[in-house]
């Protein structure tokens, strides 16, 4: 059984325009998939009615097994936990520690009350400094989010996701904001969770040839509809043009 | 997840209680955290110092919820007409809108002497020390004093009137002021303008709006100083109107008609401002 | 800038004038405000008030009796300030977009700020003054119900302010609606709202002056007292100690600002 089955899949914000039109696809566990195409194509409200942070209009998503759609508000955040997500901007909040920040990804597993009084075991504070350390930046533990770099933000993020313990994660153009640099470090981050954690991702990207350097599997979307989808080894510059429009040929592929 | 037991224990904090801490422990949390403290200490005891003199609390509420809905609904005039109604409205608007006027004159040019690019240290301190200190009389005792200094009547509100009028809009104003962009300044004093051929033809041009939408905004606060004036100093106008319904006839319904006059007055005045500032002042400028 | 746009921004600024000129003779009209002869009272005016708000030594007897009024009055604000804010959190957090439950309790939390805030506080004074009568709980409730309707505005403002974008990672997690409320916008908001509490703090003792002449409370009742016995040191002395609280209230309040925001 795949991981994840997206069958039909439409969403639309205001009753006219479609922003995804009749979407299908699998992804199977361990899976490093990329998503790419041109602005506006829809990418990012695809991974949002993943972990329905966006309403469902037509079709299905179906999660190991169970249909994403249908879920009540209980199995919802139990969705949820299972997924991790990881955000453009880095969506952390500004005035809280790094630490802080990363034990945020655990209120999936607590009641209201434990949440709210911030109650964390001492365990989930060890794991969360693992990861710090893991991703090098267990030196910044007790800093206040704002006063950290882009990459080091992204690195806060990923390790978000990760004490989620998921089993899969999302990340909505990771590295849009970043230099080559970070860029480069956050990707490698992310592969090697794939392949030394066993956890699924789905990525958007806008740069191609970042998506065919890391991804296993790239999807293209143009317009709220696949229009590319394999190996990213079977992806050349006609397909490319195909996504993005002739025009944008040469800005991407430079 | 496996768990690797390497972390280095130099960049762990921990409580005296040996479990991990999680909070940065910097002086603004500290500060904020006893901020929060003291106020709910000092909440706390000042119920200690209150006094209760002849307080029904059960009686006063439920009296008092009868009250109010006796006055917002069934509203009615009794003891003046429409007409009078109007008119006193009109005193109230009036006062406000004369404090306001005369205090954005006298403001602008106090605010020239506080601004910290168009004038000198000294001059700009003096202004604000002496603006702190007037800002920390309530209007009310400004127009009672000068009820007596200058005999009743509506000289009197409207000189109390003024002090706070000239003091918010110095700030205001001047602020507007220090914003305007040096290289104007710069490009004048090159071509050896005078002073106040720098204001006129520098600085008013390019703060002029803004100048005209602070002025707006003291109106909206002035229009309920002039109602509480009226009220609480005999100012005449709407407020005094309100102090007599409620204060000698004990008249609930003319108390529920003179607040509905006022409140349709305020949320107009509040609309417009509310534009005004989205227009003008697109990001966190806050009402003061 | 042509000719022909200068002179017609001449033609603006001369029927603004005009306007506003107009507007001025008609406030005095109706309000039988003399300018001239105003203008003429200030220097009397102020001579009156150096030759008579004079403190001396025989009312600096009563300063205790002042300080404890002053006291109550300081105290009956900032109880009036911290528990409208308590109110006005929830009102704030029903009311802004970022946060709201549903459209409809956001309207009604609106609507209840609107009302309180824009009937002035006078007239809430003067309302609640029948039922409850001359004590501090009238003056209290009164700034009380203003102070939620001007807090609630501010701090809805505040958090609509806050980052959006966390509070949509951490809905991403598996948090609850009040996960994210505590640790994502609470933190974010709480500086500037305590500014606001702060500035309410100040302003409310001015108020509660105010409020206290017209309810027969605190240090306004001192005052409306003395100022009707005509016992200028007296008012002057209780008009000193107001002036010295609040510029110290002011004071802290900054220092407080400055390591806050
Ligand atoms: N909350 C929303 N309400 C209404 N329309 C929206 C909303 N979010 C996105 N859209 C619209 O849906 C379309 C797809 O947006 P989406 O953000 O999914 O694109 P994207 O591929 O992620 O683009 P980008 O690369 O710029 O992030 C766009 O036309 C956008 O205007
Ligand atoms: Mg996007």
């Amino acid at each position: 059984m795949s991981l994840l089955k997206v069958e039909g899949l439409s969403k639309f914000y205001d009753g006219e325009t479609k922003v995804l039109k009749d979407v299908n696809f699998e992804v199977q566990a361990g899976e490093f998939l990329s998503i790419i195409g041109p602005s506006g194509a829809g990418k990012s409200t695809l991974l949002r009615c993943i972990n329905r942070l966006v309403e469902i209009n037509e079709g299905k998503v179906m999660f190991n097994g169970l249909d994403v759609g249908a879920m009540k508000k209980k199995e919802l955040r139990k969705l949820r936990t299972n997924i991790g997500m990881i955000f453009q901007h880095y969506n952390l909040v500004p005035r809280l520690t790094v630490i802080e920040n990363i034990l945020h990804g655990r209120f999936g597993y607590k009641s209201t009350i434990q949440g709210v009084l911030g109650r964390f075991t001492e365990q989930e504070k060890e794991q969360a400094f693992y990861l710090l350390e893991k991703l090098g930046i267990s030196e910044h533990a007790y800093k206040r989010c704002d006063q950290l770099s882009g990459g080091q933000q992204q690195r806060v993020g990923i390790c978000r996701a990760l004490i989620q313990e998921p089993k899969l994660i999302l990340c909505d153009e990771p590295i849009a904001s970043l230099d080559p640099n970070s860029s480069k470090v956050i990707m490698d981050y992310l592969k090697s969770i794939s392949t030394e954690m066993g956890i699924t991702c789905i990525v958007n990207l806008h740069q191609v040839e970042v998506a065919k350097e890391y991804a296993s599997r790239i999807i293209g979307l143009k317009q709220g509809e696949i229009v590319f989808d394999g190996p990213s080894k079977l992806l050349y510059g006609e397909q490319i043009e195909n996504i993005y429009g002739i025009e944008s040929r040469e800005l991407i592929t430079v | 997840m496996e768990m690797v037991k390497e972390l280095d224990p130099a960049l762990i904090k921990r409580k005296r209680n040996g479990q991990i801490n999680i909070k940065s422990g910097n002086k603004m949390d500290a500060v904020v955290k006893w901020t929060i403290w003291v106020l709910t200490a000092l909440t706390i005891l000042a119920f200690f110092f209150f006094d209760y003199t002849g307080l029904q609390l059960e009686r006063a509420f439920t009296d008092t919820l009868h009250n109010i809905r006796v006055m917002f609904l069934e509203p009615g005039l009794s003891h003046f007409s429409w007409g009078e109604a109007f008119y006193q409205v009109g005193v109230t608007l009036g006062l406000g809108v004369l404090a306001t006027i005369f205090g954005a004159i006298i403001a602008f040019f106090l605010a020239l002497m506080a601004a910290e690019n168009l004038s000198k240290p000294w001059l700009s301190n003096t202004v604000r020390v002496v603006v702190a200190f007037i800002r920390a009389v309530p209007t009310v005792l400004w127009v009672l004093i000068f009820a007596i200094a200058a005999g009743l009547g509506s000289e009197a509100a409207v000189l109390g009137m003024l002090f706070h009028s000239v003091a918010y809009l110095v700030k205001a104003f001047s602020e507007s002021f220090e914003e305007v962009n040096p290289g104007i300044i710069e490009a004048l004093r090159a071509t050896g303008s005078s002073w106040w051929h720098i204001v006129i033809n520098g600085v008013l041009p390019s703060t002029f709006t803004y100048l005209l939408s602070w002025t707006f905004l003291r109106f909206e606060i002035n229009f309920s100083v002039a109602v509480a004036m009226g009220a609480a100093a005999g100012a005449g106008g709407i407020g005094f109107e309100l102090f007599m319904a409620s204060g000698f006839y004990f008249d609930l319904r003319e108390v529920g008609f003179i607040t509905y006059a006022i409140l349709i007055i305020a949320i107009i005045l509040e609309v417009i401002s509310t534009r005004l500032k989205e227009r003008y002042f697109p990001s966190s400028v806050k009402t003061r | 800038m042509d000719a022909k746009q200068m002179r017609k921004n001449k033609w603006q600024t001369t029927i603004f004038l005009i306007l506003i000129i107009m507007i001025t003779y008609l406030s005095s009209f109706i309000t039988k405000f003399n300018l001239i002869e105003s203008i003429a009272t200030i220097p009397a005016a102020f001579s009156w008030i150096f030759s008579n708000l004079l403190i001396t030594q025989e009312s600096l007897e009563k300063l205790p009796q002042i300080l404890e009024k002053l006291g109550e009055t300081i105290f009956m604000s900032i109880a009036a300030t911290t528990l409208a804010a308590i109110v006005s959190l929830f009102l704030a957090i029903m009311g802004s977009k970022t946060t709201k439950v549903n459209q409809t309790f956001s309207v009604i939390a609106r609507f209840i700020a609107s009302f309180s805030r824009n009937i002035p506080v006078v007239a809430w004074s003067l309302i609640l003054l029948i039922s409850f009568g001359q004590n501090s709980v009238t003056g209290f409730l009164a700034l009380f119900v203003a102070t939620v309707g001007f807090l609630t505005r501010a701090f809805i403002e505040s958090v609509d302010e806050a980052n959006q974008s966390s509070v949509e990672a951490l809905t991403a997690t598996g948090a609850t609606y009040f996960h994210m409320i505590s640790k994502a916008v609470i933190p974010q908001s709480l500086p500037q709202m305590l500014s606001w509490i702060l500035f309410m703090i100040e302003t409310n003792i001015r108020s509660a002056t105010l409020v206290g002449i017209l309810t027969g409370t605190g240090i306004g009742y001192m005052f409306d007292l003395y100022y009707k016995n005509m016992n200028y040191n007296l008012v002057a002395l209780i008009t000193f100690t107001i002036i010295i609280a609040v510029i110290a209230i002011e004071l802290v309040s900054n220092k407080i600002r400055r390591v806050i925001l």
